[in-house]
């Protein structure tokens, strides 16, 4: 089965490539190149698959999950400009995607044991947009 | 297709196979003696081909499937007390997803008697926060 755990967080961001110029930056990205930076109430969803405990009842117990995002990702990303305040967003451009991806690369060696592993990792920039990722190999060709 | 339905319930976390000093450590909060509550959402979702009338799945009838083994019986009830669970577990929010996925699976064929539409999926929201979604063919 899978357990979901949704949390909140707000950042800012910029989308842009530094070694393009204003003009194509704004083509690429639109209003998210604009120089100063934007905001977002970032909502993500953290999926784990896994059997309950035949003791316990549970797959994973959820106040660890809690634990686990708050230090993780909250601590770092909570009222945060990502491109300045969270690496590897200084190199990095912090789309949702890439964003989704590095969460996922921050949650992956703490989840996957005894019999469950990180299923997804969701992550809403606004209501109406969201991204998926569920590892690179489900990229992968 | 997938249908959602509300109901509210108590539990409390608590296995007999535990001290209750392990039951504490293990459950926190939701060990607390009195129990507590949920507003529990439930989605059934079903697969099948689009019908005659260009619907995969007859919301009627799964509606009194879902009144009949979920709704009635679990609604403002305690999940410790009331509830006759087909597999006695604590009443963690997984073994509900699992004894509802169950108790529909049961009793499917006697609404659905034909190949479609199967059950596919049970998601129960304990709260907005906390999802549980368990596939029909994951049960026995």
């Amino acid at each position: 089965m899978v357990i979901t755990r949704r949390v909140e967080f707000s950042a800012s961001h910029i989308c842009r490539k530094p070694e393009l110029s204003d003009e194509e930056n704004r083509k690429l990205f639109g209003l998210a190149a604009n120089p100063h930076g934007h905001g977002h109430n970032y909502v993500l969803e953290v999926s784990i698959e896994g059997q309950p405990d035949p003791v316990s009842g549970m797959v994973l117990d959820l106040k660890e999950l809690k634990e686990l995002l708050q230090r993780e990702v909250l601590a770092p990303f909570d009222h945060r400009f990502l491109n300045y305040e969270v690496a590897p967003f200084d190199r990095v451009i912090p789309t949702a995607e890439n964003i989704a991806r590095d969460i996922w690369r921050r949650l992956e060696p703490c989840l996957s044991s005894q019999g469950r592993k990180l299923h997804r990792v969701r992550l809403y920039e606004t209501p109406d947009y969201y991204v998926d990722f569920q590892g690179d190999e489900a990229c992968s060709e | 297709m997938t249908r959602r339905y509300q109901f509210a319930a108590s539990h409390r976390l608590h296995s007999d196979a535990l001290s209750e000093e392990e039951n504490w450590r293990l459950y926190g909060k939701c060990n607390n003696p009195f129990g507590h509550g949920h507003n529990y959402v439930l989605h059934v979702s079903a697969r099948g081909p689009l019908g005659a009338w260009g619907v995969a799945v007859d919301t009627r009838l799964l509606d009194q499937l879902v009144a009949r083994q979920v709704l009635e019986p679990l609604d403002h009830q305690n999940l410790n007390a009331d509830v006759e669970w087909s597999k006695p577990a604590a009443p963690t929010s997984e073994n509900l997803a699992m004894e509802i996925c169950r108790r529909l699976k049961r009793n499917w064929s006697a609404v659905f008697p034909g190949v479609w539409p199967t059950l596919e999926k049970v998601r129960i929201e304990e709260t907005p926060r906390n999802i549980f979604e368990v596939r029909a063919d994951e049960i026995e």
